[in-house]
């Protein structure tokens, strides 16, 4: 017997139950049934064409014109059997998009990364994890003989767009080396930039800095971005680094503020994406305090150690579902 | 055995006049009341396409045989402005009726064999086949 005979025999045996009690069970069962026909993707005039065989079978002294109406009936319904064979396909083709976009996302992402870079002096830790598949985070350094600049941004859009936003970044920073020795001006290239090319609904903030590796300063500044921290180690006090800045894009105009921080032995530069402070547990959002707390926790271990441990914890605090995209980099002076 | 009948199609008769073919031979090659339909329905946009675009052409039905297969095969051919995005007119959605799953993919899907060939001021062939199960 093949599937399909199966199948018009179980409906024969669900049809005749129900002209026998007329029961809402075997109505309910007739509702499981078309999930089954649906799953295995019969056609609505294919299960048409069923009833009238059954019904050819049961009641053998149908009148002829009572026959000939489901023939009738059959040729209207062909057009919704075409209809959901165009919505199957549609929905293969969907799915298949989908899962396209999702690897080509993450694929450029991958490519826009930059790697953590060794620097002599400084000991950096960076741990970035997307909630979803495509990471609105996004963190990039550029190390020379003598500094290293660092940028973390989060994009406030989803897939392609959010995407190709972040390439536009990455694209836009590398061509404006004359600014990258100046925070604020690299900004305020950078939100030209995304003025004139970025859709509206669409939001960019970030926190540019550079490291000058032979004076230890650090010069930032920071368009709506998440403020980090800085640990002074003399005072063991953390302070935040707080940098006034309108979010990219919203106004050509915008000027952005440069900041300095002398950096000494043992402190500590503590960058992240709001993903980190907005992690949202049991008890409600953690304070900034909590994650202070955590990193002081871990502060004696090496920068990566300490961004991972960082991570886990608020991971565990969230029982292991990220919410938003999570990125906190560390910069520690040790020599 | 390969006997051709035609329908030649000017108006919107004749797009009867070729479901009427389609059915008698389909119901002859001892496809079920479903399939009939189906065919028919393919027969009924192949013609309307051409009445609509070309203005005249003709449908014709032939019995096909293939590898011990049994089928049945619609010959739509007319000498209009062809058509000159085909991929574009095969991708689902596109159709002037838009969404209804009909037009030339719905032919297609519905057909185990589809075959098109269109050259811009010349005219259209299609050729569809479907096999007995
Ligand atoms: N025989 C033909 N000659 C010229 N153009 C054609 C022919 N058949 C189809 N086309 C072109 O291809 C397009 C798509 O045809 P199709 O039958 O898929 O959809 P439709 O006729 O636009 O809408 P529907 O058939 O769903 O009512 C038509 O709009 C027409 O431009
Ligand atoms: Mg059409």
């Amino acid at each position: 017997m093949s599937d399909r005979d199966l199948i018009i025999d179980r409906y024969k045996d669900l049809l005749k139950t129900y002209l026998k009690g007329k029961s809402e069970t075997a109505l309910y069962k007739g509702q499981q049934f078309s999930r089954k026909l649906i799953e295995q993707q019969i056609s609505p005039d294919d299960v048409l064409s069923d009833h009238v065989s059954v019904l050819h079978e049961l009641f053998p002294d149908m009148s002829e014109e009572l026959k000939d109406s489901f023939d009738f009936l059959l040729e209207v319904m062909i057009g919704y059997g075409f209809a959901y064979r165009e919505h199957q396909s549609l929905r293969t083709r969907q799915r298949q998009l989908e899962s396209e976009i999702e690897v080509a996302a993450s694929m450029q992402q991958t490519l826009l990364m930059s790697d953590v870079p060794t620097v002599d002096g400084l000991d950096i830790g960076v741990k970035s994890v997307p909630a979803k598949k495509m990471n609105g985070d996004y963190f990039n350094f550029v190390k020379d003989h003598k500094s290293v600049s660092i940028a973390v941004a989060d994009i406030i859009g989803k897939g392609i767009p959010a995407a190709l936003c972040m390439s536009m970044i990455k694209y836009a920073m590398d061509s404006l080396p004359e600014q990258r020795m100046q925070p604020n001006l690299l900004l305020e290239n950078l939100n030209r930039v995304v003025e004139q090319n970025v859709h509206p609904n669409m939001f960019i903030t970030m926190l540019y800095g550079l490291y000058d590796t032979d004076l230890h300063e650090f010069y930032y500044a920071g368009a709506g971005h998440e403020p980090g921290f800085f640990y002074r180690a003399s005072e063991d006090r953390f302070e935040d680094m707080f940098a006034k800045g309108l979010v990219l894009g919203v106004s050509r105009q915008t000027r952005y503020k440069e900041y300095q921080l002398r950096v000494n032995l043992g402190d500590m530069i503590i960058l992240l994406s709001d993903g980190v402070t907005e992690c949202r547990t049991s008890k409600g959002f953690i304070e900034r305090d909590e994650i202070v707390d955590l990193i002081r926790a871990h502060m004696h271990k090496p920068a990566q150690e300490v961004v991972e441990s960082v991570f886990n914890e608020l991971e565990r605090l969230q029982e292991f579902e990220l919410r938003d995209d999570f990125t906190l980099i560390i910069l520690k002076r040790k020599v | 055995m390969n006997i051709q009948s035609c329908v030649e199609v000017c108006n919107e008769w004749d797009i009867v006049s070729a479901r009427q073919l389609g059915r008698n031979m389909a119901k002859e090659l001892g496809f079920g009341n479903v399939d009939q339909a189906r065919i028919t329905t393919a027969i009924s946009e192949l013609a309307r396409n051409i009445y609509l675009y070309a203005g005249n052409g003709k449908i014709c039905i032939e019995a096909a045989e293939k590898m011990g297969k049994r089928g049945l095969k619609i010959i739509a051919t007319d000498n209009g402005p062809g058509i000159k995005d085909i991929r574009k007119v095969m991708e689902d959605g596109y159709t002037t009726s838009g969404g209804l799953g009909a037009g030339l993919p719905g032919v297609k899907r519905l057909m185990d064999e589809f075959m098109i060939d269109s050259v811009v001021g010349s005219g259209t062939e299609i050729i569809a086949t479907k096999w007995l199960r």
